[in-house]
This record gives C-alpha cells, structure tokens and sequence, in this order.
C-alpha cells in the first residue's frame, strides 16, 4: 500500500473528503453570516441555532409526517427562512439605531432560548437521520472509496455558494442589496423599499443555515448541541476570511475544512485548535482577515 | 451626595458581614465569586466598551490552576488563589495582545475563538481531569495557620478578597488611567487623535479584567472544591455578559447585582433542567429589547432624573 508521510493513502484521501465536507458547512454558514453582516451590520449568533432547527425540522418531517429528505431540502429552509422573517420584524428592527454590539447580544439570547427548547423535548444525545436510498452505497475509484453522499454534500455546497455569489453580484436584486448596504438612505430615496429589502436578507441568511443543517441531518446525529459546537468555529472562519467578500468565505470554508482534516491525520491531538490558531496567525500578519478590508 | 454614598457602602458592608448567619454561606460566597467575575468583565464593557466573549477562558483556567495548585502542589490558599489569578494574567496577555487588532464585533469574534481553543486545550490536559474536573479541592489553612474548613471562616476569606477586588476595581475606574478609558469607550478615533497608545490602554484593561476574572475563578474553586469544564465553557462566557447586562453595564455596582441575581436563579431553577437555559436566553432578550440600562442603570437613571426635576422646580 502507498504510503503518504507515513499515512496510508486511502486514510489520508478519506479525511481529506471528510475535511472537505466540514468545510462545505463552514463555507454555507460563514457566507449566510457575511450576507447578514453586509446589510443588518449584526453578526447573527443564533445562526449556529438555525442550522441546528433546520436540521431538527428535517427530522421531524421526517419521523413525524414521513416527508422524506428531497421535500425536507426546501420545506425545511423555508421554515427556518420564517423564524428569520419572525425575528426581524419583532426584534432586529428596533435595534438597528444602536451599536451593533446588541445585535450579537439579542442573537445569542436567541440562540439560548432556540437550544434550550430542543433539548428539553429531545435531550442532548443525537437523533439519527436515515440517509435517502439514493446516496447509500459508495463509488469505488479503485484507489480510495467516495461515499455518495458526501460527494453529494461538496457539490451541493459549492453550487448553493455560487449561486448566492451569482446572485449578489451579477443580478439587478443583488445590485440594490450591495447599494442598499452602502447608502440605505439613498437607496430608500430611489423607491426600493429598504426594510423589506433587510427582512429577505436575513431571512435568506438563515434560510441557507437551515439548508446546511437539512445537509448535514444525515451526516451527523441531530442533536441540540449540533449549532453551538459548529459556530464558534464559523466565527473564527469568518475572522480569517473577512466578511467582506463573498467569494472570500466560501475559500475560506473549504481551505479550513480542508487543514482541519489533514491536521486530524498527523497531529489529532491539534485538530480541534487548529482553526484558532491559524485565526491566530492571520491576526498577527493580516489584522483585517484574508479577504477583508479596513472598516 | 458623597456621605449617601460612603453610608450606602458601610450598610452594604454591614450586611455582607452579617449575611452568613440569616442566608447558606455556600450560596454567598458563589454568589460573591460571580459578583466578582461579573464587575471584572464589566471593567471592559462598561468602562472601555470592549465586549469580551470569551472571559470564560479566565475563570475557568485560572480555578483549574488554584485547584491543582492546593491538591497537587499543597499550596496555601492564598498562593494557590494568587497561581491562578497570575495564570489568568498570562493567558489576558497574549490573547488580549492579539485581541485588540480588531474592533467591536470582531473583538467579540475573536476573543470567543481563542477562549474556545483554551476549552479545548482544557478538555486534553492530563491536570485538568477531562469530564470530571478536579474534585474535593481542600481549602487549606489561611498562611498556614487558620483552617477554612468551616464554612463560615471560608465565607469571610472569600468576602475580604471580593471587597478588595471591588476595591481595586472602584479605585481603577476613578484614576486617570480609567479616564482614558472612559474616553476610548467614548470615541476612539479621538482619544487616538489627542495621542494616547489606545491600543496599549486596552491591552492593560484586558489583562486587568482578564487577571480578577481569574481571581474570581481561583477563589471559586476553592469556596466550592470544584474546577470543570462548565467553567471554561461558551455558555459561562455568555453567563457573564447576562449578568453584567442585567445588572447594568457600566455601573460600579450593577455587575454585582446581576450576578447576585443570576445565581439565585440558577440555585432555585436547578430542577428545570434545560428550562434554566430557556429563561437565561429569554432575559437576555428582554435586557437587549427594552431594559438596556439594566437594574442598577435604572435605578440611578430615575433618581438622578428626579433630582434634576426637582431642581428645576426649586430654581
């Protein structure tokens, strides 16, 4: 067998795959937080507790109405797009005078409250979900074996990512929503009504959280604590990317999804640190991130 | 308005040294231990308005280190406490050194990443005793001489520590050096323009807050025998931040309220499991939607504003 720095080849192939789809995760839900910061200035901390839900309502679609998993990939984001819709109107709004530090505030109290429901009705161990019989089984390459639907996963990311790129910087939509993030005074005063233009945002935002979280139901248990394990890492992603550019958190994602996997291959005992490391590393040579510009 | 306030504080006083023999002194000196973690976040928040979400990081590393200092090494209270208020120190140093290369939001970002990777770190360390903790911590004898075993003695241990953090903390937000502070929480771009090292200032508050963060964590995990993951956690950095928002930001004795008021809730809701987290996140949603100034803040927002009425009519 090959042998690659002392790892067998098909191992390192294989955490690699798993790295990459960590980092499909990373770049969904690092791009959704850019897309809120753009328009709302809030960084959204509930964002790890929508990916969470939207995991749990494919879930539920699941066991309790026998909706099965293509179904869950649109039901199930939409129903997270309304929270996000639900959140706005109520709360976000008011604070949108303030310093943004209450935005992060009232996201985390929300984040709270969201885990805290789970886990009292489902405890905090993981609830499986099955896998749809389409992606059961793997392709056989031969030198290493690509379970479907992780291949599945990588794909579906980084069309999801390129299609929201797509949409903010080539459409008319996108237009205003880059304006409105520039100057909503001037934007509003060309008639484009700006509030309902930041409703859609965030709940676009979260929408594409509860899409990851559909994701990743099969992937991982489906557990209330799913959101909180995965954000902080997100926010550090974030810090290394930059929020600035759109295109700069999607490479952002997958390159760390990427180190995490290599590193859990040589150096395990690291691979939980090693994103806040090279967070680390970034603030000592570039302060304002990767991809980020000087606000 | 100055003898209201030095009354105020030797009634509080009064009452701090009578408490242990009406309430349980278990409850107190946790309850203290927060106070004191709380009014050393909000040296951050409230004086310099850096919002620091990782000072769990603190607290928990340094009540790892005192713990092992008294278990393992056999240390004295004092030294042990002293082990993890420098340890806090250390970690307030570097992290704080890398910290405040970005502002507001990504201050927060950044100071709960690396207060993550010192979770982790926590969870791996052979000393730390992963999901156990350090258990049965023993109190030791004060400089070797005066046993903490009673409950009691311990309470009055851990109130002279808390009342001279509170102190020092008092005697920091009054000094020149908090007034610069002041200012940056104020505007930074201009206390930048009149030539202070703003982000030198920021580096002192935050190993500042950092090391009586520790101090409060160490002297926890001596009061109550415990050191675990709990303390180190995301959701202890969260906690925090709920009780200095709670009691007040910015005030000199909100933090201490808030805290009081969190541990009681958490003391007499311990049975509701998971419901504690929901009442928790509800608060911080009410303190964040219409109760900003928090209990202490309101309080002192309508009797300065009633003064001020009755001035007027006097005039």
């Amino acid at each position: 067998m090959t042998d690659f720095f002392g790892v067998p080849i098909q191992a390192l192939l294989g955490q690699l795959m798993l790295g990459l789809v960590n980092g499909s995760f990373y770049a969904i839900l690092s791009l959704g937080l850019a897309v809120i910061f753009g328009m709302l200035n809030i960084v959204n901390f509930a964002h790890g507790a929508l990916y969470m839900v939207g995991a749990f309502f494919a879930w539920m679609l699941l066991n309790y109405a026998g909706i099965g998993y293509w179904a869950s990939l649109v039901i199930a984001p939409l129903g997270v797009a309304l929270i996000g819709v639900l959140i706005e109107k109520t709360m976000l709004q008011w604070l949108r005078q303030l310093d943004h530090l209450y935005g992060l505030l009232l996201t985390f109290g929300l984040a709270l409250i969201m885990e805290g429901i789970f886990r009292e009705f489902y405890g905090s161990s993981g609830n499986p979900y099955e896998l749809p019989a389409v992606f059961k089984g793997v392709f056989d390459l031969g030198f290493m074996m690509l379970p479907k639907y992780r291949i599945w996963v990588i794909v579906m990311s980084i069309v999801v990512c390129f299609a929201t790129w797509y949409l903010i910087e080539k459409t008319r939509l996108g237009a205003y929503l880059r304006a409105g993030t520039e100057n909503p005074q001037l934007v509003q005063a060309f008639g484009i009504n700006v509030p309902l233009m930041i409703t859609l945002t965030y709940a676009f935002g979260v929408g594409l959280a509860g899409l990851a979280g559909v994701m990743a139901a099969p992937i991982y248990q489906v557990s209330p604590l799913m959101g909180s394990n995965i954000i902080i890492v997100v926010f550090a992603v974030v810090v290394i990317g930059g929020m600035g550019s759109i295109l700069g958190s999607i490479v952002t994602g997958l390159a760390l999804g990427l180190i995490e996997g290599l590193t859990k291959v040589y150096f395990a005992e690291a691979s939980t640190t090693v994103v806040f490391v090279i967070m680390a590393i970034v603030l000592l040579l570039r302060p304002a991130g990767l991809f980020g510009r000087e606000k | 308005m100055m003898q209201h306030k030095s009354l105020f504080y030797t009634l509080l006083l009064v009452a701090l040294l009578a408490a242990p023999f009406i309430g349980y002194p278990v409850f107190l000196m946790k309850a203290l231990c927060f106070a004191m973690f709380a009014c050393a976040f909000n040296l951050l928040i409230g004086f310099t308005g850096l919002l620091s979400f990782g000072h769990a990081m603190f607290f928990g590393f340094a009540a790892y280190v005192c713990g092992h200092a008294a278990k393992v090494w056999g240390l004295t209270p004092e030294l042990a406490i002293l082990a993890g208020t420098v340890s806090a120190a250390g970690i307030g140093l570097v992290t704080g050194w890398l910290a405040v290369r970005r502002q507001g939001i990504y201050f927060a970002m950044v100071t709960l990443a690396l207060a993550q990777m010192v979770y982790f770190i926590c969870v791996q360390a052979p000393f730390t005793y992963a999901e156990d903790g350090i258990q049965s911590i023993p109190r030791g004898a004060f400089l070797g001489v005066l046993s903490l075993q009673d409950d009691r003695v311990m309470y009055y241990f851990v109130l002279a520590i808390a009342v001279g953090a509170f102190a020092l903390i008092y005697r920091i937000v009054h000094s020149p050096f908090g007034q610069v502070l002041k200012s940056i929480r104020e505007n930074e771009a201009r206390a930048l323009s009149l030539g202070y090292a703003v982000d030198r200032y920021k580096l002192v508050a935050f190993v500042l807050s950092g090391a009586l963060a520790g101090l409060a964590g160490a002297t926890k995990s001596l009061a109550l025998g415990l050191a675990t993951l709990t303390d180190v956690g995301w959701q202890m950095s969260g906690e925090v931040v709920l009780m200095t928002l709670l009691g007040g930001m910015g005030t000199i004795l909100g933090p201490a309220v808030g805290a009081t008021v969190i541990v009681a809730m958490q003391n007499y809701l311990a049975d509701l499991g998971s419901m504690v987290t929901i009442i928790m996140g509800a608060t911080f949603v009410v303190c964040v939607l219409v109760f900003r100034r928090g209990i202490v803040g309101e309080w002192i927002y309508r009797t300065t504003r009633r003064d001020e009425h009755s001035e007027s009519h006097s005039a």
